[in-house]
């Protein structure tokens, strides 16, 4: 068992891990935070993605044991208040979601995105979610919804 | 429609109720679901195609820290029924023994071997590793054409063949007399690759027991929370009414999900004998092999044409793939496309045969379209070889034979009777927004200049059919269920709705597009209404959601339910406002009297007065909530035109989509946002298909794509952006005009595409390319090694 | 799926870790970003006895110019190579085949030396090392050694490294002037290359002067196509680049998998070494 600790969405915590622990399975099983899903065992799906230290990572391919000392952000970090982030209005505004399993995972690359590039193209939008999968959307509307967010543009109801 | 109710909210792009949980992670997926002492299962599955077991050994599993039990199948045999197929076709069909675990033979890579439970995931992975278990290999079978020869080593040797079925259909004139007048006949076989559905969310189960009163709720990732509860009791033996069956939140299903499997009669029986909660989380790689797979079909069809074009007769023979045993409806999927081969076209003669087989691969299933997707690529694909061969546009060719607007009510050649549609109208409007004779042009043009990319168009008219189904002709067709659907209507005291419905949504929107009927009936806001779903105990009644079926039986349903509501609250109203019934006109969720607007009572109002019962008319029930089981009197028929545009370059056989259009017509439109994402949705699941999806096993019958890194699931740089639009023709069987639209976007796209392709290469030569059309198949197409891989 | 278990140690310096490696025997392996390994774990196709966490030992992170050679510490993430300007300057290659690497969230975990490392002939960067004729600088007990890239990739997923020896740093000797391409040919996006062919090109008036061809899935190990290289040397317009891909097949010894047959990448190679010098050599 490895000490570590770590702040997940503005809380630390300090705890004893066995080292193969992987970080969504901390998140999920010992923190209780089940926002954020697991969807492959291969790192290919996306839907687990979290903040590591200001980047996005996919938590299945990081083990709890390398994540000692740093700051997390999950989908459940994002909402501050019970405000959507404007990501997530726009995800909503844009019907960006039918199942919601990949949201989550699809939210923190979008952010992820934006933070480096706040004014994507439709390409770029796709070239950054290409390590998300979704079954539902068939991506358009996902990509619409992050351009939206992009560009701050209100969408009337 | 209600008198006078104000039609405000259906049509409407309401936003969805459902978003505000799923984008804050506060959801509630069966893997989340935590209880005091919850044990984890893990599964140890058969890394072998077909062996007899010589021993299943658990003993040193139980050795390892953590580990609470272990099972072999004879271990949990006892008490414990075969998994069901609740669709025998025919009266001689072959129904093997399907055991949630194996007990003396495994039939394919991923069958059930042993059971580990321990005390978390982690020590029950572990364990598996310390199960012993020896294994006598027995011969594959994987070849759907010599499974059936006489001498086929036999997946399920106690019935003494691989030939599961024989269903065959025969309808209007004899086929080989049509055969021989016709100046044209064309025959082709196709086939249909094995798909892994990918569901997001992988399969769950969670079972919380009340030991002492032998109750037992079950959390399931399922798209059926109301027949696995029936199911459930059948092959544990756990009594009904001591079952509660939930389907929390649920990512994604397409067909995956409507099944009752083995891991949930298992973590049942589980934690029956252990007295604790218990927890079965699928990993990808592991439902690749243990979640049912789609399509898995060889298509023979044939054709006879007048020299005009004018079809005479079609005649399909398929071999279907059931793989080791029969789930849910294992046999009834290629028969739901049996009526679906004659699409839309007219004609004097259908034959229809298929025949299913046993294989030692992962049972197959319903994935998204179940059977109509593969009757839809086969007759537009031929209709496609048709045009060329008779020197006509694919889509002049379709004109000349489709069901015109003014010909319905039609019953097409298969017995079903169309009620409505318009095809003129969606295609000449798909026509338009493609840029049909624009492209066309440049097609001829890079021909003549040799390009090494191509342009190629796709066509695809498809109907469907959605709504299962009338209960009689379910009867007829041997499904072991009825087709009705459930809503109530509870008016609470301070007038807010609840709507309980027996669908089962897992990203549908039903939430919100039900809240949009009931409040257009109810004439109460859309804010004001909820809608309860996917939990036996508070929606008791319900046949869930599959099919297409959901809007249309299970919205109209609701519908129905809350015109009853309507009706006793006039009866109350009346009373409270001093008038007859028939002198009190309805709008706007207002109960008023005519010619004294003043006297008023809103429904939410009476709703209010009815909780109290301090003045209702003598002899009334204190109630205005309602109920309604609907059971659908006709299928309902979605068409729509799909136009495809790609590019392919020839040097590497790499296709590229270059523009997609289709114009659907689902009827009536309850909410245009959720209809687009379904149909963007579909047409993905059509397109991979098309283009890259494929379950390939080597000659041993291992899963060679076995886990998502060797499954080509499409991502956003795989798709194309999407051009949709639609023709609004209602339907005539349900008061809400609609037909479904799950499926639509999945069942057109994938002859479209593939079309595409063929429309391109067939200057060089090719007339088709084996799905998935990976860039090697095409490039081996033009190359002339049609559809070798 | 569930890692099999396994010790755990987070050296603060390479000594530490070399020690860490050479106490661990066989049992033994280093984690980088863990991108590649982790996958593999879950899927129980590795089990390591030891892990031996890298990612916090100072001094491998970063690149800095040495002379004419550009040093990239191995444990520089795909995501810092590249944002960084002087790989962009000195190794353009390298920066363009980095883009295609799975997808930004593995980008920001996965290091170059542990793709390298893991010598996977299906993975972009080895390629593109090879080309860029790359050295390697390992560590261990017997103190710090330099591999060429040519002589790193031994054999399928079996790199030069001993078990006991840590990579530390990539030197590439600056490419700053040549023209260069990655052209990667893939089933999905996500999907690992069928084959792909990194090339790098130096022109003298409008004719190829030395030309490097390298090749993504085509043997057990990254390869060179030296053929083709040799007969592009001189080459002046598109027709004689293309003729000259030709052999760019000769020698390789492709797989055959579910996504491609043995005859079907050869194909490609060559195909795609035409459009990947002539797009390195802007004759596109």
């Amino acid at each position: 068992m490895t000490r570590i600790s770590v702040k997940v969405d503005g809380t630390t915590y300090e705890d004893e891990v066995e080292p193969r622990l992987l970080l969504v399975h901390y998140l999920r099983d010992r923190l209780g935070l089940t926002g954020t899903p697991v969807g492959c065992d291969t790192s290919n799906c996306g839907t687990c993605t979290v903040d590591l230290d200001g980047v996005s990572v996919k938590s299945c391919s990081v083990l709890a044991v390398q994540t000692d000392g740093c700051a997390v952000t999950t989908v459940q970090g994002l909402a501050q208040g019970g405000e959507l982030t404007a990501l997530q209005r726009a995800f909503h505004e844009r019907h960006a979601l039918q199942c919601g399993y990949c949201t989550p995972g699809m939210l923190m690359a979008a952010r992820d995105l934006l933070k480096e590039n706040p004014r994507p193209t439709a390409g770029e939008v796709r070239h950054a979610l290409e390590g998300n999968l979704c079954r539902c959307t068939g991506y358009q509307n996902i990509v619409r919804a992050v351009l939206a967010a992009a560009s701050d543009e209100e969408v009337p109801a | 429609m209600t008198d006078g109710a104000v039609e405000a909210e259906v049509g409407r792009s309401r936003l969805r109720k459902e978003d505000a949980r799923l984008l804050t992670g506060q959801t509630t997926w069966t893997d989340n679901i935590q209880a005091a002492g919850m044990l984890h299962l893990a599964i140890l599955r058969s890394p072998m195609a077909h062996a007899r077991l010589e021993r299943v050994d658990v003993s040193r599993a139980l050795e390892r820290p953590g580990v609470v039990a272990a099972f072999g199948g004879s271990d949990l045999a006892e008490g414990m029924g075969s998994l069901p197929c609740a669709w025998p076709v025919t009266e001689d069909i072959v129904l093997p023994d399907h055991p949630p675990v194996a007990v003396d033979e495994v039939r394919h890579a991923g069958d059930p071997v042993a059971v580990v439970v321990a005390r978390d995931r982690y020590a029950a992975a572990d364990a598996l590793e310390a199960v012993e278990v020896a294994y006598e290999p027995l011969p594959p079978v994987l070849d759907l054409e010599a499974a059936l020869a006489d001498d086929a080593p036999l997946v399920h040797a106690a019935k003494g063949t691989n030939r599961c079925y024989d269903w065959p259909m025969r309808a209007g004139e004899d086929f080989a007399a049509v055969r021989e007048r016709a100046d044209v006949t064309l025959k082709r076989r196709y086939h249909q690759q094995r798909l892994i559905p990918n569901a997001m969310e992988p399969r769950a189960v969670v079972v919380i027991p009340l030991a002492a009163s032998g109750e037992y709720t079950v959390y399931s990732a399922t798209q059926i929370p109301h027949i696995l509860r029936v199911m459930l009791a059948v092959v544990t033996g756990v009594p009904e009414h001591k079952l509660r069956v939930v389907a929390p939140d649920v990512g994604g299903g397409f067909g995956s999900k409507l099944q009752v499997y083995g891991e949930e009669a298992i973590a049942l029986a589980v934690a029956r004998r252990l007295g604790r909660p218990v927890k079965w989380t699928e990993s990808r790689s592991e439902g690749y092999l243990a979640t049912h797979h789609g399509r898995g079909m060889i298509q023979d069809i044939e054709i006879a044409a007048d020299r005009d074009g004018r079809l005479r007769g079609l005649k399909v023979d398929l071999l279907a793939d059931m793989g080791a045993y029969l789930m849910l409806v294992t046999p009834g999927v290629p028969i739901l496309g049996a009526f679906m081969y004659p699409a839309i076209y007219k004609m004097d003669s259908y034959e229809f045969n298929c025949t299913g087989v046993f294989t030692t691969r992962t049972p197959t299933d319903a994935y998204r379209g179940a059977g109509r997707p593969e009757a839809t690529y086969a007759i537009e694909r031929i209709m496609d070889e048709l045009a060329a061969e008779l020197g006509l546009d694919p889509v002049e060719l379709r004109r000349r034979n489709w069901i015109r607007h003014e010909e319905f009510p039609y019953t097409s050649i298969a017995g079903l009777t169309y009620d409505s549609g318009n095809y003129e109208a969606a295609t000449d409007k798909a026509l338009a927004l493609f840029g049909y004779d624009e492209l066309r042009a440049e097609q001829r043009k890079r021909n003549e200049r040799g390009d090494t990319v191509r342009l190629g168009i796709g066509v695809s008219t498809y109907t469907e059919m959605c709504g299962l189904a009338p209960s009689r002709v379910l009867r007829d067709l041997r499904y072991s269920a009825g087709g009705w659907e459930a809503a109530s209507i509870r008016m609470l005291p301070t007038g807010k709705v609840e709507v309980v419905t027996g669908t089962s949504p897992h990203g549908q929107g039903h939430v919100t597009s039900w809240s949009q009927i009931a409040a257009d009936v109810l004439g109460v806001p859309f804010e004001d209404v909820e809608v309860v779903h996917g939990d036996t105990r508070a929606a008791p009644q319900g046949m869930d959601t599959y099919g297409s079926r959901s809007l249309v039986v299970g919205g109209s349903a609701v519908h129905h339910a809350a015109r009853k509501v309507v009706d006793k609250a006039r009866k109350v109203a009346a009373h409270l406002l001093e008038a007859s019934e028939q002198d009190l006109e309805f709008t706007g969720g207002v109960f008023s009297v005519k010619g004294s607007p003043e006297a008023r009572k809103t429904i939410q109002e009476v709703a209010f007065e009815t909780f109290t019962s301090h003045d209702l008319p003598d002899g009334t029930e204190p109630t205005i909530n309602a109920e309604h089981l609907l059971d659908p009197e006709n299928f309902s028929y979605p068409h729509g035109t799909h136009l495809c545009a790609v590019e392919v370059d020839t040097e590497t056989g790499r296709t590229r989509i270059r523009s997609y259009v289709c114009v659907d017509d689902v009827g009536r439109v309850v909410n245009p946002m959720i209809v687009e994402g379904q149909v963007h949705g579909g047409l993905a699941q059509g397109i991979a298909q098309a283009l890259y999806e494929e379950a390939v096993y080597d000659d041993d019958g291992n899963l060679l794509s076995g886990t998502m890194a060797d499954y080509p699931v499409p991502s956003a740089l795989d798709l194309p952006d999407f051009v949709t639009d639609r023709t609004e023709t209602p339907a005539e069987s349900n008061p809400l005009g609609v037909k479904g639209v799950g499926e639509a976007g999945t069942i057109a796209s994938t002859p479209a595409v593939v079309g595409a392709i063929v429309d391109a290469l067939r200057p060089l030569g090719v007339t088709d390319v084996t799905m998935p059309c990976t860039p090697e198949r095409v490039w081996r197409a033009i190359h002339g090694e049609e559809g070798q891989a | 799926m569930i890692p099999p278990a396994f010790d755990y140690v987070r050296p603060g310096t390479v000594e530490e870790a070399v020690r860490a490696l050479a106490d661990g025997g066989e049992e033994a392996k280093v984690l980088a970003g863990g991108q590649s390994l982790l996958p593999l774990m879950r899927l129980r196709m590795a089990f390591p006895g030891l892990l031996v966490d890298a990612g916090r030992v100072p001094g491998l992170r970063g690149t800095r110019l040495e002379g004419d050679t550009l040093v990239i510490g191995a444990l520089t993430t795909h995501h810092d190579v590249l944002a960084d300007a002087l790989v962009r300057r000195h190794a353009g290659l390298l920066a363009a085949v980095t883009a295609t690497v799975a997808d930004p969230a593995v980008r920001h975990r996965g290091t170059l030396g542990g793709s390298l490392a893991h010598a996977d002939p299906a993975a972009d960067l080895p390629a593109a090392v090879l080309a860029l004729e790359g050295e390697l600088v390992a560590v261990g007990p017997r103190g710090r050694r330099t591999i060429p890239a040519r002589a790193f990739f031994v054999d399928y997923l079996e790199s030069a490294l001993a078990p006991d020896e840590l990579l530390v740093d990539v030197r590439l000797p600056s490419s700053e002037g040549w023209g260069f391409h990655y052209e990667k040919f893939q089933r999905v996006a996500q999907a690992y290359a069928i084959v792909g062919v990194a090339a790098l090109v130096r022109r003298d008036g409008g004719r190829i002067t030395e030309a490097r061809v390298s090749l993504t899935n085509m043997g057990a190990t990254p390869l060179r196509a030296a053929a083709a290289e040799e007969a592009l040397s001189g080459a002046a317009d598109a027709h004689s680049v293309t003729r000259a891909a030709g052999s760019a097949a000769v020698g390789t010894r492709p797989a055959g998998d579910t996504s491609a047959s043995p005859e079907y990448r050869a194909h490609l190679a060559r195909v795609l070494t035409g459009r990947a010098v002539l797009a390195a050599a802007g004759m596109g």
